[in-house]
């Protein structure tokens, strides 16, 4: 994740609490995702970004994962997400984020 | 689950974009406070 975007988050979840967010990934392949869910959860692992050493414990969901795909109007979920759903493969990253999410 | 929480959206440009992202879980009523688009190379 980048850092400028570890810094907005750092700095949300100072002023929000880290309690009181969630982040939402729109990760096209499974490789980015497993960094982008530690980045938020327990650090950034290159040790280098503004969250380096910051667990924030910020529960991780995919877009299309069915607990947010669930919680979407149907004329959205069919209007914007149908061709993602198409040629993304969903499960390995719903694998890694379920497993992030239930070490919270 | 996401309900009463503030959203981060962090999207792909090969994936979902972030706008896309907020603009679907906004059309469900969640607070959308910061969204991005990354490009992971």
């Amino acid at each position: 994740m980048n850092f400028e975007n570890q810094g907005v988050i750092k700095r949300l979840a100072d002023q929000y609490g880290p309690e009181n967010l969630a982040v939402v990934l729109g990760n096209g392949e499974a490789n980015g995702v497993e960094v982008f869910a530690e980045t938020v959860t327990q650090g950034d692992p290159s040790y280098a970004g503004p969250l380096a050493g910051v667990a924030l414990r910020i529960p991780v969901y995919h877009v299309l994962e069915e607990e947010v795909l669930s919680a979407l109007p149907d004329n959205l979920r069919e209007e914007k997400l149908q061709l993602s759903l198409l040629v993304i493969d969903v499960e390995p990253m719903h694998q890694l984020l379920k497993t992030a999410r239930e070490k919270l | 689950m996401l309900s009463g929480k503030k959203i981060i959206a962090i999207g792909e440009r090969d994936g979902v974009p972030g706008p896309v992202i907020a603009e679907c879980l906004e059309g469900a009523g969640l607070e959308v406070v910061f969204q991005a688009t990354e490009c992971f190379v």
